[in-house]
């Protein structure tokens, strides 16, 4: 695929950036997003874009295009009405959870409603088994039945989870089937298709969360491609998904629940692109923007993807408070800690920063748009690491009068602490939340973070980012260039790709290689077939991948395999593999006991984009490079390896040329963001435009 | 200053590590209490074994158990003793976590060989051998494997003997033996980041970071204590118990810088094993009370001080060796709703309506049927699950429908559970008209029903209560639905115990429902017709308790058809 000219369109729930590639290079814009007809603004942005590029709107070629619609409808409920169909017996499966508590000590916890109340939920009667045999058979009559009350009651939309049909989908078939010939109009899912993984909560909730969003998106994506032809852009549209590749605009319509969370992983893909261009191995991607941060392991140029994972959290971004969607998924944390993020301190005079968050009405204290709490950015502020006459490109005058003023009021005056104190404390607690979540996720994947690079973009990213690397004993960090429209160029660099899984349990003491080589042929048919209809020519490769556990425990861990281990597979080559990587992960494995499969996976991809490698010029150039002319004048900030504040020269981005180096205390500005650059690192800049920040010495 | 904001992160790092050694517990273990229910705990020690720590993850009934356990290791093991690489074990249920069926792991955490630490964790483990996970034993020698405070690994090397002990005794030995291992890893995890830290931050001990956490926690608990009105109450609960109903009374008193609850005046032991050692009392005690005036305090050593709790020895809440222990939990989980009794009339409308309180447990024992010849490919299988009732009303909001407290546990998903053994559940699902009626409804209970597999029959052992006692309304709500159970062909069962349920067989269930609060007439009619909609209650209930008019009754009728939403 050799096009010049290539649209990346990311709404976001703010700006919706839109980034063109064309022979000469990219040229970026960011609009505000367009809540009522969100294509409005992509509109516009191509328009302007493609103007300031000088390029007409039909020399496009491929629009590739992400979005948070989706995981906007779940979160704020404006789907359609979708009734779940499922097993006699079990209606509320959706409704009762885990029939836990996610914050033990509140007394008054309120759970959040289930996607779809309970006169929405209608049962069938029939019963699959564990080993995928039919107890009760499913009665066509009562199908059709249930069809005359669907179309009575006016659903839009109807999901179909029925007990065990990952192992056995003929009952969810039969009700596909009844209802796709008596009522075609109604959008119709089944969760052997969304989802078909063991365990019903996640799997019904997912293929709920899939149907009631559908008819919304699908007639977004028509509107969309409508609206583009009109303006002269008559090329395909691709969509990027929550596992880090692109799907065709009819797949997407068919899965929309695969769209959940598509900008994040466009900024995972940003990542990697980068983590290639520079020929680094292990990346600790870290995104950081107003209301949250989002960090992402990512190894050999590729991201790490999970199967399961929580969206639509109600408290406090606490793990439990959401619904859990399983499907193919970059595995990121998402926590509350943005440039928004609101300090306090509580009874045990410690200082909380966020989650809650100040947006951007009335945003931080220094906004002087009536916020009175000190915000992560007023921290930032007052410790002299932003220019307050040259915020945002100079299009927001900061008021470090009001800043001090929340800080004092909200936290020195608790802590007996100065207003710079209080500053630092601030920044510091919500520099350690990112750091502790960094850390978890690292040892959930048996990482050492030592080994890693990190990559920093997003507004708020590069203020912060060299901190976490003090704290997480990371000894490099790059700020690409565009990172403020990181996942829009992420979607440019993300190849086309669908993964498909399923539950097949494989106990290795009765091995099947017949069984497992069908499977992992049959998978890796279905999943080529998706990305085939989005590519007549690429070359397509399998990515292989089997869970396995020890029989009896819960969890599972993914072992990659490749093309002949799963032609032909072998049981001591599958033992060995997870036998490693169970001591990888935990330490040591459990003798004598035995191993089993649960889940099996395989990846169509086309092959990523293109990667022109960057000289490592910038590690080794220390002796004769020359260090940057102190272009702004310089002002002080606080340093929190020094413990003190420190007077840092200012430079502006576009003045540091390939060559020059800033030792720490310096401050590197540009107008989507400002990178700090403590008095443990140097900063040099790659010829692709990255800032490179080094440990000194 | 640094030093402040510093130990603030070392705090916070502490908890995370915790987080972190649970999480890690979750990933590897193998019985499905552990990794999908969620029964576990994880928490780091200094070196005078004073609790820093305890993760959120797991549960409450292991608060003060933790916080007391590394004190008794390191006086039977001997802190002189202890080298690298050890690990200790015990299922103790007086220096553990309160029966034989939780296994407690600690090593002790060395820095450049001087131990700076502990780390401890704790899972309910399915089967541990004896009569069986349930309510029957006479004593606690009955109750199956006792391990006494012990190494498990000698620097580094596991005890081989013991592990040969365990595998004998049990029905399913790898899963032990697999768990065993799992809680030694997590622990290990934990001591890893620790050292991590303390070299981050060049600390020789972790004393005054210790110092720092406890000096806040103690002065912020009590605080909260001394905010409080000073005074007495007096709170009373009847529970079905097993031999014959138990009678739970409690005497709370706050006063500076102490809140005592005296359990004074509860019922004597029950024959059979539903005793609870005086720790895991202390567990809900500390709970209910810390939930109702300091939810957002840590738990550690510090915090959970200024709680005294007493009770007479050989009460039904201080049960002492050999006493019967396996179902503490079935009167443990039932505390809090009796310290509510006494803390409602201290803290008026802060604490919720009496709920199911008890996790409405069962473990099913399968086997190939016996009155015939059983069938190829029939086998014998331990399936433990975790099912909840509906939770009390709070003072301005229903209660949880389904769903644990005081217990912090999660249910396993049905399809793990068929997976675990030839168990079908026929039905799992929320069960109208349970909440009890009042201005807020109590939350529902569910209906389960259960059976085997072709060729299989199973003893059922029963944990419930709630069957003669369900849960009371506060200020003029109504009561929860009751428990009931019976076989499907209609002969009864009881609440309690093991029972033989033939071939072909099914058991029903019908867990209970929490209290209401306030009286239902002055319930906003808009909750009762969406309540109506939902089938969370039925036609009679709308009109007979709450007077919801015939024309809305109709209208709701319609909605519920149509599936339309309710505002």
């Amino acid at each position: 695929m050799s096009m010049e000219f290539r649209l990346g369109v990311d709404i976001g729930g703010t700006f919706t950036d839109v980034v063109l590639e064309t022979p000469e290079g990219m040229t970026s814009i960011k609009v505000l997003t367009t809540y009522a007809a969100p294509e409005n603004a992509i509109i516009e942005g191509m328009n302007r874009v493609c103007e300031r590029a000088g390029v007409p709107t039909s020399a496009i070629e491929q629009i590739i295009h992400g979005t948070t619609l989706a995981t906007n409808a779940l979160i704020e409920r404006r789907g359609a009405k979708t009734a779940l169909i499922t097993t006699q017996g079990f209606r509320d499966v959706i409704e009762m959870r885990t029939e836990s508590r996610f914050e033990q000590y509140d007394l008054d916890l309120v759970l959040p409603d289930p996607l779809l109340p309970r006169q929405q939920r209608l049962t069938v009667l029939e019963r699959i088994d564990a080993n995928g045999d039919v107890l009760i058979p499913l009665d066509r009559a009562e199908v059709e039945a249930l069809c005359d009350q669907v179309a009575e009651a006016g659903y839009e939309s109807v999901a179909v989870g029925l007990l065990h049909s990952y192992l056995n989908d003929a009952h969810e078939r039969m009700i596909g089937d009844v209802f796709a010939q008596r009522l075609p109009h109604v959008a119709l899912s089944l969760s052997c298709e969304v989802s078909p993984q063991m365990r019903e909560y996640e799997r019904f909730n997912t293929v709920a969360a899939n149907a009631y969003i559908k008819p919304l998106m699908k007639s977004y994506l028509g509107r969309l491609a409508g609206r583009l032809q009109e303006q002269g852009a008559v090329c395909p549209i691709f969509l990027m998904h929550s596992g880090g590749g692109i799907i065709s605009l009819e797949n997407a319509a068919e899965f929309p629940v695969r769209l959940v969370e598509s900008g994040p992983a466009g900024g995972a893909v940003f990542a990697a692109h980068i983590a290639g261009r520079h020929g680094l191995d292990k990346v600790l991607s870290f995104d950081m923007g107003g209301t949250t941060a989002k960090i992402c392991l990512i190894k050999n140029q590729t991201p790490k993807t999970a199967r399961v994972f929580e969206v639509a959290r109600t408290y406090r971004f606490k793990k439990g408070s959401g619904m859990p969607i399983s499907i193919p998924v970059i595995d990121m944390v998402e926590i509350g800690a943005g440039g928004g993020s609101l300090a306090r301190v509580d009874a045990l005079n410690q200082i909380r920063v966020g989650p809650e968050s100040a947006g951007s009405e009335p945003g931080p204290a220094c906004y002087g748009r009536g916020g009175l709490k000190p915000a992560v950015t007023d921290g930032d502020l007052v410790q002299g690491k932003l220019d307050p006459n040259n915020f945002a490109g100079g299009s927001i005058q900061l008021d470090q009068a009001a800043s001090e003023v929340a800080l004092k009021a909200h936290i020195g005056d608790a802590l007996g602490l100065d207003t710079v104190e209080a500053a630092f404390g601030l920044t510091e607690v919500v520099d350690e939340n990112m750091s502790n979540a960094a850390r978890v996720h690292a040892v959930e994947n048996g990482e050492d973070l030592s080994e890693y690079t990190m990559i920093a973009f997003g507004g708020a990213a590069p203020l912060h980012a060299a901190r976490l690397c003090e704290k997480l004993g990371i000894e490099r960090c790059l700020v690409p260039s565009g990172a403020g429209v990181g996942s829009a160029i992420g979607f440019l660099k993300a190849p086309f790709s669908f993964e498909a899984t399923r539950s097949v349990f494989i106990e290795f003491t009765g091995f099947e290689p017949v069984i497992i080589a069908q499977t992992l042929a049959e998978l890796r048919e279905e999943a080529t077939t998706f990305v085939r209809s989005c590519d007549a020519d690429a070359p397509i490769t399998a990515e292989y991948k089997v869970y396995m556990r020890y029989r009896g425990q819960g969890w599972e861990i993914p072992i990659n395999l490749t093309a002949e281990q799963a032609a032909n597979p072998d049981r001591a080559t599958y033992q060995a593999l997870f036998e490693a990587d169970y001591t990888q992960l935990f330490g040591r494995t459990v003798a004598g006991l035995a191993i089993e499969a649960t889940v099996w996976a395989v990846n169509a991809t086309t092959p990523p984009a293109p990667v022109e490698a960057v000289a490592p010029a910038a590690a080794d150039a220390g002796n004769k490079a020359e260090v940057a002319p102190n272009s702004s004048g310089q002002r002080d900030i606080f340093d929190a390896g020094l413990g003190r504040s420190a007077a840092a020269v200012v430079i502006e981005r576009d003045a540091f040329m390939l060559g020059h180096t800033a030792p720490g205390p310096a401050i590197i500005t540009e107008d989507e963001t400002t990178i700090i650059v403590p008095s443990s690192r140097t900063a040099s800049v790659h010829s692709d435009g990255c800032i490179d920040l080094r440990t000194k010495g | 200053m640094a030093s402040t904001v510093s130990k603030q992160v070392m705090w916070n790092r502490l908890i995370s590590v915790v987080e972190e050694q649970a999480q890690a517990l979750v990933r590897t273990a193998f019985s499905t209490s552990v990794r999908e229910a969620g029964d576990l705990s994880a928490g780091v020690y200094d070196a005078q074994g004073r609790m820093l720590a305890q993760a959120v993850t797991g549960t409450p009934g292991h608060v003060n158990a933790m916080a007391d356990a590394v004190p008794h290791f390191m006086r039977r093991i001997g802190v002189e003793t202890m080298k690298e690489g050890d690990v200790y074990i015990t299922n103790d249920p007086w220096e553990g976590t309160g029966h034989l069926h939780d296994i407690t792991v600690v090593t002790p955490s060395f820095r450049n060989g001087v131990l700076v630490g502990y780390f401890a964790c704790t899972a309910h483990i399915v089967d541990i051998g004896g009569r069986g996970f349930g309510a029957d034993a006479n004593s606690i020698y009955e109750e199956g494997l006792y391990i006494p405070i012990m190494r498990f690994a000698d620097r580094g090397e596991v005890d081989q003997t013991l592990m040969r002990i365990i595998r004998g005794n049990v029905r399913e030995p790898d899963q032990l033996v697999g768990d065993v291992y799992a809680l030694a890893t997590c622990n290990e995890i934990g001591h890893r980041r620790l050292i991590e830290m303390m070299d981050e931050f060049v600390l020789a001990d972790l004393e005054e970071v210790s110092a720092f956490i406890l000096e806040n926690s103690r002065r912020a608990t009590l605080e909260k204590i001394n905010a409080l009105e000073h005074g007495i109450a007096h709170g009373a609960m009847i529970i079905d118990g097993f031999s014959k109903p138990v009678d739970l009374r409690v005497r709370l008193e706050i006063t500076k810088d102490r809140v005592l609850a005296d359990f004074d005046g509860t019922s004597g032991l029950d024959a059979k094993g539903i005793n609870v050692p005086l720790v895991y009392t202390k567990a809900y005690t500390c709970y209910a009370i810390k939930c109702a005036i300091a939810p957002e305090i840590p738990n550690n050593a510090a915090s959970l001080a200024p709680f005294e709790v007493v009770a007479p020895e050989n009460s039904i809440v201080h049960a002492v060796h050999p006493a019967p222990v396996a179902l503490r939990h079935v009167i443990g989980h039932m505390i809090p709703d009796t310290v509510y009794e006494a803390l409602d009339q201290l803290l008026p409308r802060r604490v919720p309506a009496q709920g199911a309180g008890t996790l409405c447990n069962f473990q099913v024992s399968l086997r190939p049927r016996t009155d015939v010849a059983a069938p190829e490919g029939t086998r014998r299988s331990e399936v433990l699950t975790f099912n909840s009732g509906g939770s009390g009303a709070r003072p301005s909001v229903d209660g949880l429908n389904a769903t644990a407290f005081p217990s912090g546990v999660m249910t396993m998903p049905v399809e793990a559970t068929e997976h675990a053994g030839p168990v079908i559940v026929w039905r799992k699902e929320l069960r109208p008209d349970s909440g009890g009626v009042g201005e807020f409804r109590g939350g529902l209970g569910q209906f389960m029903e259960v059976g085997a597999q072709e060729g299989h029959e199973f003893d059922f052992s029963a944990m419930f209560d709630r069957v003669d006692h369900p849960a009371l309304g506060r200020v003029g709500g109504g009561q929860g639905g009751p428990t009931t159970i019976a076989r499907s062909d209609g002969s009864t069962m009881q609440g309690k115990g093991r029972q033989f349920v033939p071939h072909g067989q099914r058991v029903l269930l019908a867990f209970p429902g929490g209290g209401g609060y306030g009286p239902a007439h002055a319930r906003d009619s808009d909750h009762v017709f969406r309540d109506l909609v939902r089938g969370y209650i039925s036609e009679q209930s709308a009109r007979d308790d709450y007077g919801l008019s015939e024309d809305l009754i109709q209208a709701a009728l319609d909605q519920a058809r149509l599936g339309e939403p309710t505002a």
